[in-house]
């Protein structure tokens, strides 16, 4: 990844978001989707044979990229303490098993989240900006950002603006990530889309541009809380942008499926998608994130499983 | 390299191959009168997988009496009844789909998600498509009951060598014809297992009789006097000596020939489904499709663009055993097909077309050819006219629609073409000019039994599948 500022776009882009009109203009000059083709490319993928040593490096890989995840209005000091521990050592019987990648909680949480990871690698993210709607004013989602940052965030996971999006205010949502990225300082910056209330592929491409242009360290596509949430082929249009944007720019996006993964097998379908859409360069944690809490613990009873070969059940497996 | 897949080849125990097989005459497995045999192979490994009978053309005269003497009462039979018979046939390729699949891929060295995901579910819906029409020949748009031809010799390539059969068998069976039907030289195996199918299914004695050998057996079939109609699917090489033969005759005449479609990409196309669709276009089954998308028109706007992105999508086609369930591109159909691909790039290269291949690795045994796109190709370039029936993609620019057109249609050939455009009009006013029988607009290489197929000019004529499928095998009622 360049070091160079992410707030600044090279000389032939920054024209783009001059303007609201400049910035609509290059958005729709973008080359469209079409839906059948990409679905069936999805489809055709999804039939990739995961046996063996592949699935063994898939588990473990998938299990390092996990961002696990509660974010729930019950939510409690005893309940993020308990995720960490689990984030830590997600199998207590086995101490091969390899760390998540990060704990993701509401901003209120960061600092539980952040005493309880101490003296590992494993980030914060904190959902802020008014998640999961977004419904607040922009010195609202900034205050959020602040604060989820003052109290050790190392990721802050922001909504765009949907509304703004479907009312065409393209550079207005630019305008607010980039603040937002602004406030994030240090932290790293994943937007989502919140994909399930854009609704086509096109307009997911657009979302994913202008989240790019804007600094994003992250594209990630729902909050969990909007259904459909995550897609295999919403994630291939995403992977197609941000493959499109390095071409454009030499900067590395990573990116970050959310909600509904919940098997072995999907978290498989997804490595194959970025191995064969993205390359090496995304089969890591600082790429590519799945936001999920259930994929674990199937990821951990396949893992066993294969180790041991025989299926131990759910009750084999920590509930936090 | 992270994530490497591991093998996934699937079993081929689940096939239960002979030494040798015989010839399929009435309803019985017979030996040859008299003629000779030959080895078929494998053509991912070069192993032989069993002996195969040449038949002679008294085979040929046995095989025609038994359709003939079988015709009587096969179109006698009430249509719902003939349907019994092919719904059962249907069911029953549902049923062995495994083994079809997995036999398929080993004598044609077609990749087994292909045989498994495309050609054998389309055998299957090929054959419930037209059992469901033989008790509606009334409506088939040639008036009133309309009447069979009688027995039809039907000769079919190797490229999709069950689907081919399908193609032939199923609407000539639901019109009340009988059949012989002969499978390519180098793909046998599946045809003389449909063979059993057919036994299975205990349909009459001698409706279907599949009789096994090279151009020579082929040439006694269609010209034996007792057939009423020829249908072939093949090259246009061969398809002209059958239109010869059958010349002066009763004899009605299908042909499905070549073709070296173009496929058209506009500036304004969805870019990476375009990619895929090119892809599709010319890389499934090894670039052995008579519609392959085999011209690539790019506009010359975003020629360098698409190019890239066509190149970096090559690089992750796995080519490779035809079993594994990873394997995209599969192995060349025979060594004389190898050696004819190899002739025609070598064409390419020394009239000053620019060659690049997908890094793929060779394997040690069997035919292989990476694939491949030349670039800078004129019109007059061999590999701009001529089918080359692989893995191999001749990329031309256009600046207009206009010219796009002019060059697509620049061809003796007409059996496809792709649009690909997010321009409904512009899809709707090419497609209007250009002279193909088949165009598909955003996607490419789609069959379904409800659509009819065949070409213009030099790709042959008659139309398979749907309702007009139904004409090549009827004659209007009395």
């Amino acid at each position: 990844m360049l070091k160079d500022d992410p707030l600044v776009l090279p000389s032939f882009l920054r024209d783009t978001t001059n303007s609201d009109s400049a910035l609509k203009k290059f958005l729709n000059g973008l080359s469209g989707v079409d839906k059948v083709g990409v679905e069936e490319r999805v489809a055709k993928l999804g039939t990739r044979s995961i046996k063996t040593t592949a699935k063994a490096e898939g588990i473990d890989l998938a299990i390092r990229m996990i961002d696990l995840t509660t974010l729930e209005g019950m939510d409690t000091k005893g309940k993020v303490k308990s995720l960490c521990a689990k984030a830590r050592r997600p199998d207590p019987l086995d101490s091969t098993v390899p760390s998540v990648a990060a704990v993701c909680v509401y901003s209120d949480l960061v600092a539980v989240a952040k005493e309880n990871l101490q003296g590992t690698n494993i980030n914060v993210a904190a959902v802020a900006t008014g998640f999961p709607a977004g419904r607040v004013s922009l010195a609202a989602k900034l205050q959020d950002t602040a604060d989820a940052v003052s109290q050790g965030a190392d990721e802050i996971d922001m909504v765009i603006d949907r509304g703004a999006f479907h009312e065409g205010r393209f550079l207005d949502i630019y305008d607010q990530i980039q603040s937002v990225k602004r406030a994030c300082q240090a932290a790293h910056l994943k937007v989502i889309l919140e994909t399930g209330e854009l609704k086509t592929y096109d307009n997911v491409k657009k979302a994913s541009w202008i989240a790019m242009l804007a600094g994003a360290d992250f594209i990630k596509t729902s909050t969990g809380k909007v259904q459909p949430a995550a897609t295999l082929p919403v994630t291939l249009v995403m992977l197609q942008a941000i493959r499109d944007f390095e071409i454009a720019t030499h900067r590395r996006i990573g990116v970050k499926p959310a909600g509904g993964i919940k098997t072995t097998k999907d978290a498989m379908k997804y490595l194959v998608l970025i191995k064969e859409t993205l390359g090496e360069n995304w089969m890591n944690p600082n790429m590519f994130r799945f936001g999920a809490s259930s994929l674990l613990n199937d990821l951990l009873m396949q893992r066993r499983k294969m180790k041991n070969g025989a299926y131990s059940g759910p009750d084999y497996v920590t509930v936090d | 390299m992270v994530f490497e897949y591991a093998p996934a080849p699937e079993s081929t125990k689940v096939v239960n191959l002979k030494t040798n097989y015989e010839l399929f005459i009435d309803g019985k497995f017979v030996k040859s009168k008299n003629g000779s045999t030959y080895k078929t192979i494998n053509p991912a490994t070069e192993e032989v997988l069993a002996e195969i009978i040449e038949a002679s053309s008294e085979d040929i005269d046995y095989a025609v009496n038994s359709a003939r003497k079988a015709f009587k009462s096969w179109s006698k039979l009430s249509g719902a009844e003939r349907g019994k018979y092919i719904y059962r046939i249907a069911r029953l390729i549902q049923e062995r789909s495994r083994e079809l699949a997995v036999l398929e891929s080993m004598n044609n060295g077609k990749p087994i998600r292909e045989s498994r995901d495309i050609d054998i579910p389309l055998v299957a819906a090929h054959f419930f498509h037209y059992a469901g029409w033989a008790d509606k020949l009334d409506y088939a748009g040639l008036g009133k009951n309309p009447q069979p031809l009688g027995v039809a010799g039907q000769i079919i390539p190797w490229n999709f060598p069950l689907l081919m059969l399908a193609w032939k068998i199923a609407p000539a069976l639901a019109a009340g014809n009988t059949v012989v039907l002969k499978p390519a030289e180098t793909t046998p195996l599946t045809a003389l297992l449909f063979a059993e199918i057919c036994q299975q299914a205990e349909l009459p004695d001698g409706v279907v009789n599949i009789v096994t050998g090279a151009g020579e057996t082929g040439r006694f079939l269609v010209e034996h006097p007792e057939i009423d109609k020829v249908a072939f699917t093949g090259s246009t090489e061969v398809g002209r000596l059958i239109a010869q033969a059958v010349a002066g005759t009763d004899k009605k005449v299908t042909l499905e020939l070549g073709g070296k479609a173009a496929n058209i990409v506009f500036d304004d196309a969805a870019m990476d489904q375009a990619v895929e669709g090119v892809i599709n276009g010319i890389f499934f089954n090894q670039g052995h499709v008579c519609c392959a998308g085999s011209r690539l028109l790019l506009q010359e706007s975003i020629s360098d663009e698409f190019l890239n992105l066509l190149y970096e999508r090559m690089k992750t086609l796995r080519m490779g055993d035809p079993l594994d369930k990873n394997t995209d591109i599969g192995a060349i159909n025979s060594a004389a097909q190898l050696a004819k691909i190899h002739a025609l790039t070598q064409a390419g290269k020394s009239e000053g077309a620019e060659m690049w291949s997908a890094p793929c690795e060779i394997p040690n045994k069997g035919f292989w050819f990476a694939p491949t796109v030349f670039t800078n190709v004129s019109l007059s370039h061999r590999i701009a006219r001529e089918e080359i029936f692989g893995p191999v993609l001749s990329v031309l620019t256009f600046r207009t629609p206009d010219e796009a057109i002019e060059k697509a249609n620049n061809t003796p050939f007409g059996l496809s073409a792709g649009i690909w455009t997010e321009k409904g009009s512009r899809i709707l006013e090419v497609a209007h000019r250009l002279r193909a029988g088949v165009i598909w607009a955003n996607t490419f290489n789609k069959f379904d039994p409800t659509s009819p197929f065949g070409g213009y000019k030099e790709s042959g004529y008659g139309r398979e599948g749907g309702r007009q499928g139904l004409e090549a095998y009827l004659k209007a009622g009395k």
